[in-house]
């Protein structure tokens, strides 16, 4: 398979064309914007909390493929997990698409389709934007979030 | 008459950037408005400069510092020749286009502005020919006017009209839109705003790589450019400005050079250009730009112009052939850009996609997001050309934009 393809993959595809979760959340206990303004990637993460445990989450917005299918991607995700769960998630994720040792394979699940973004150095910002931006509603923070 | 068959195979050898791969493929160097590449002429100039005549001008009694100084010279003289200045002297070496706004910003406009003054440009200028004029409007309580532009990314005219008052005190104008490919029509609006006695300042960085540009035709009291995309070395620009007004303008910046006499009483400053090149130049650029410039003058400004612009009717029939394709920025009067969207695809995705092609495009803002928001694009892909682009060079890209079909299937 060619980097294109690799970094392409059809679920990757999937969620670009049919986002999940893309809607507003009625009823969201946080929300906050990403955006990266050199590519134009902007979304908002919203997260409805239950003490420690994200009962429902949704995102809106728009940008490029990688940006938007691992938004969909990752709402599927946290969905029922904890704050704690779910930044373990991200961190585990961060180090695959930023080619780092230490990737914990038993956990990365389904988003190992991005595996092809460390190859693009470039792209990392794009794939880490919704969950830099979901970090920071879980943390409580309400300004706007950049990965760039 | 010489025939005058444009061998662009020939002026391709004169760039070795242009002959590597990428990935395996064949370099496709299609983002010349960002920066173009250099001729060996001018990678040989900075080489000979460094290698055997460095020296610091205009200070040196030996003999390194007498050629160095003579050659920084020369170059002046060059760049005056080039955009057709009256005088030498009223060629200010600069970092860049940027710096070039900044100095006119801060040096000339700043002392004249009062609150409730204006400064009018554009809907379609480059960031740097938006912020510093913002930042003299904070400091002065002046406003920042801006002409708004048609769906084909011209300037309206007859807007511009309304908008220009006796409360302008400079009009700053890109010749050429670098998001665009909009060629302004600059020696009209020169006309109109000098009716008013309002100055313009024109922006000229995507403009003096494509054409020939006369600043006395033009009558602009300020014309800016840089050096890189003139297929000169980076860090090196220019600001022309009409003796008049620089003579009335206070330094840019104090340092040495620009001065005549220093005591801790009162420093008497250089004369013009001196007076605006505070601090060692960028000689090595600068003796380096006065090459790009022998090299382009040699091919000719207007050759190369017609060359062009055949190219981009060839490259606009092209991509218009494409399905879901939309040009942004279909100006009649128009210069070397395509800069487009797909239905299929975000700008960054097709820009992955491409470069791994070999094609070297832009994918973002461009730095004019006025102009993304006008259109009602988060960005967009700029295809840009040089005179060494060729219609392969376009066949590649339709190629490469075909096989974004394929991954967005």
């Amino acid at each position: 398979m060619s980097e294109i393809n690799e970094l392409y993959q059809d679920l990757i595809l999937d969620h670009t064309k049919k986002p999940r979760n893309f809607e507003v959340l009625e009823g969201a206990s946080r929300h906050v914007e990403g955006y990266n303004p050199l590519c134009g990637d902007r979304y908002t993460i919203y997260v409805r909390m239950e003490g420690d445990v994200i009962r429902d989450v949704s995102f809106q917005g728009s940008g490029c493929a990688i940006s938007k299918s691992s938004a969909s991607m990752m709402t599927t995700i946290v969905k029922g997990k904890t704050k704690c769960e779910a930044e373990a998630i991200f961190e585990n994720f961060h180090k695959m698409i930023t080619g780092q040792s230490g990737v914990d394979k038993n956990k990365i699940g389904k988003l190992e389709v991005f595996h092809g973004v460390s190859e693009f150095p470039v792209r990392v910002k794009c794939a880490s934007l919704a969950w830099h931006t979901l970090k920071a509603a879980l943390g409580g923070e309400e300004k706007t979030i950049t990965t760039e | 008459m010489m025939t005058t068959v444009f061998d662009v195979q020939q002026y391709r050898k004169d760039f070795p950037a242009l002959s590597q791969k990428v990935y395996g493929k064949p370099l496709v160097y299609l983002d010349n408005a960002a920066t173009a590449q250099k001729p060996q002429c001018v990678i040989d100039t900075l080489d000979r400069y460094y290698s055997a005549e460095n020296a610091n001008i205009h200070r040196g009694i030996h003999y390194l510092s007498q050629k160095a100084t003579d050659a920084f010279d020369e170059a002046r003289d060059k760049v005056a020749r080039f955009i057709n200045a009256k005088e030498s002297r009223e060629i200010i070496f600069v970092r860049g286009a940027t710096e070039g706004i900044n100095l006119v910003a801060q040096s000339y406009v700043r002392p004249l502005l009062k609150p409730g003054d204006e400064i009018l440009i554009t809907w379609m200028e480059h960031h740097s020919n938006i912020v510093p004029w913002q930042m003299v409007a904070e400091q002065t309580g002046a406003k920042l006017k801006v002409t708004p532009i048609n769906d084909a990314g011209e300037l309206i005219l007859p807007e511009f009209e309304k908008l220009l008052s006796e409360k302008t005190k400079l009009v700053s104008v890109t010749h050429i839109s670098n998001a665009l490919g909009t060629i302004n029509p600059v020696k009209k609006i020169i006309q109109m705003a000098h009716a008013l006695s309002v100055p313009v300042l024109v922006d000229g960085a995507q403009s003096v790589p494509h054409q020939a540009v006369d600043v006395q035709d033009l009558d602009a009291d300020f014309f800016v450019f840089s050096g890189h995309k003139l297929f000169g070395p980076t860090g090196i620009g220019v600001v022309y400005g009409k003796a008049e007004h620089l003579e009335k303008m206070p330094p840019y910046q104090g340092g040495g050079d620009m001065i005549s006499a220093v005591t801790f009483e009162k420093t008497l400053y250089n004369k013009i250009p001196y007076k605006f090149e505070a601090g060692t130049p960028h000689i090595a650029g600068v003796i380096g730009l006065g090459s790009a410039i022998d090299y382009v003058s040699a091919i000719g400004m207007s050759r190369i112009s017609a060359y062009e612009h055949e190219l981009l009717e060839y490259g606009t029939r092209a991509l218009s052939k494409i399905p879901g394709l939309r040009l942004i920025g279909t100006a009649k009067e128009k210069a070397s850009i395509l800069s487009f969207v797909l239905e299929a695809a975000h700008p960054h995705d097709i820009g992955t996609i491409l470069d791994q092609e070999g094609v070297a495009i832009r994918a973002g803002h461009h730095c004019a997001m006025p102009v993304m928001e006008r259109f009602g694009v988060p960005a967009t892909v700029r295809a840009s050309f040089a005179f060494y682009n060729t219609h392969e060079d376009i066949d590649a890209l339709v190629r490469a934009i075909n096989k974004v079909f394929e991954v967005f299937r």
